[in-house]
């Protein structure tokens, strides 16, 4: 290969792993805001400020939904399978909304009392698909 | 091994040859519509009305067949360019220039069909159309990347200088793939990580893969047929006072 040639990719492979190395600090930088969504362990250990709308997402707990009989009022508690926090609602839920499935619910946590107040919920759909007969054969 | 290499080299020196790629891509074209055609039909019939429904999701989940082949293009593609630009910029050979440019908006027009048929996906079954999460953040940064391409190749006159632009902006663009395809491994997101596995068992049942599986082919062959005939129009345009081209356009009439 020709001198110049090789100097060429010399220079691309420097400015390469500069970006790189640049973009890895920026993202190690801005981690937390990277991510969607606090976990309720993330919850427990750094509590955000009660007046900052944040995201809370989990799996939603077996037998922890209740439902107001005569509102769209909601309660159920997001686990992590480590922690959990409970979660206060009212609204219309997106179909995908199920127990032990997963959600995001966006709204105001107050650490004093381990409650979220969520004015959005948004549900989060896992990597499997089975067809339908074959789900209720296994069940 | 050495036959091997020669043949390599041959083969590049052809490729970078404009008359050898028009008068190769003609032969090519017709075979290659048919396949995609025969494959897109094939799965998007089996994925429609052939495959099961969705034990969470029902007959919503469908749109499976239309986003992932779309979104596994439009990566592709940029993955494409970006080693079109390290070749153009080492050996300045033309043809990875006229590539790029050739390619470029029909990455950026797969990019938006990803975008929009998971806005469309997600509005039923997350409950919104879009979030700011970092998988469908950075597939936005890579039609950005597919649309800073085009602008910044239109806005030189000189054809040399616009390929060595463009040739740069798509390997910095590179950058961006690994964060689409890991972001819902690192980051905690809205968008579920991949169900289709390469070295362990996909997560997604086979009767439903494998139309999936022909729609994603007759997405890769319906970008070979599209990019066959974008490359051959940007020859046209650059080439059309040359005598080869001349002497074509006169045998075909």
């Amino acid at each position: 290969m020709k001198q110049h040639r090789k100097n060429r990719i010399y220079v691309i492979l420097f400015i390469g792993i500069s970006i790189l190395i640049s973009i890895f600090l920026v993202f190690s930088a801005l981690q937390e805001n990277i991510n969607l969504f606090y976990s309720p362990t993330d919850l427990q250990n750094n509590p955000p400020m009660s007046d900052k709308s944040i995201r809370a997402g989990g799996l939603v707990k077996e037998n922890s939904l209740l439902r107001n009989k005569d509102s769209l009022k909601i309660n159920f508690e997001i686990t992590d399978l480590k922690n959990t926090v409970s979660v206060t609602y009212e609204g219309l839920l997106p179909d995908l909304f199920k127990e032990n499935k997963g959600v995001v619910a966006t709204g105001y946590f107050y650490a004093s009392t381990n409650e979220f107040v969520a004015y959005e919920i948004l549900a989060k759909h896992d990597e499997n698909y089975v067809p339908k007969e074959v789900k209720k054969a296994l069940e | 091994m050495n036959k091997l290499l020669d043949a390599i080299k041959v083969f590049y020196h052809k490729l970078g040859s404009y008359p050898w790629f028009y008068s190769i891509s003609s032969k090519l074209l017709p075979i290659a519509s048919i396949l995609a055609f025969l494959f897109f039909v094939i799965g998007i019939i089996w994925g429609i009305f052939y495959s099961p429904s969705d034990a969470i999701q029902g007959d919503i989940y469908r749109i499976i067949y239309m986003h992932v082949p779309a979104a596994s293009v439009a990566q592709s593609i940029y993955f494409a360019l970006a080693i079109a630009g390290f070749v153009y910029v080492v050996w300045k050979m033309k043809m990875a220039g006229l590539f790029i440019k050739a390619m470029a908006p029909i990455g950026a027009s797969f990019t938006l069909l990803a975008l929009v048929s998971g806005a469309i996906w997600g509005q039923p079954t997350w409950g919104t159309w879009w979030v700011w999460d970092a998988r469908l953040t950075s597939t936005l940064v890579l039609l950005l990347f597919y649309l800073a391409i085009i602008g910044l190749y239109s806005s030189f006159d000189n054809k040399k200088s616009a390929d060595q632009a463009v040739s740069i902006l798509a390997m910095v663009g590179a950058i961006n793939l690994p964060i689409i395809k890991k972001s819902v491994d690192w980051w905690n997101t809205l968008h579920q990580p991949s169900s289709i596995r390469v070295f362990e068992e996909s997560t997604i049942s086979s009767e439903m893969l494998f139309p999936l599986l022909v729609c994603i082919l007759a997405f890769y062959l319906i970008v070979f047929v599209f990019g066959l005939m974008a490359m051959r129009a940007e020859i046209a345009t650059r080439e059309m006072n040359k005598d080869w081209f001349k002497k074509i356009v006169i045998n075909n009439d």
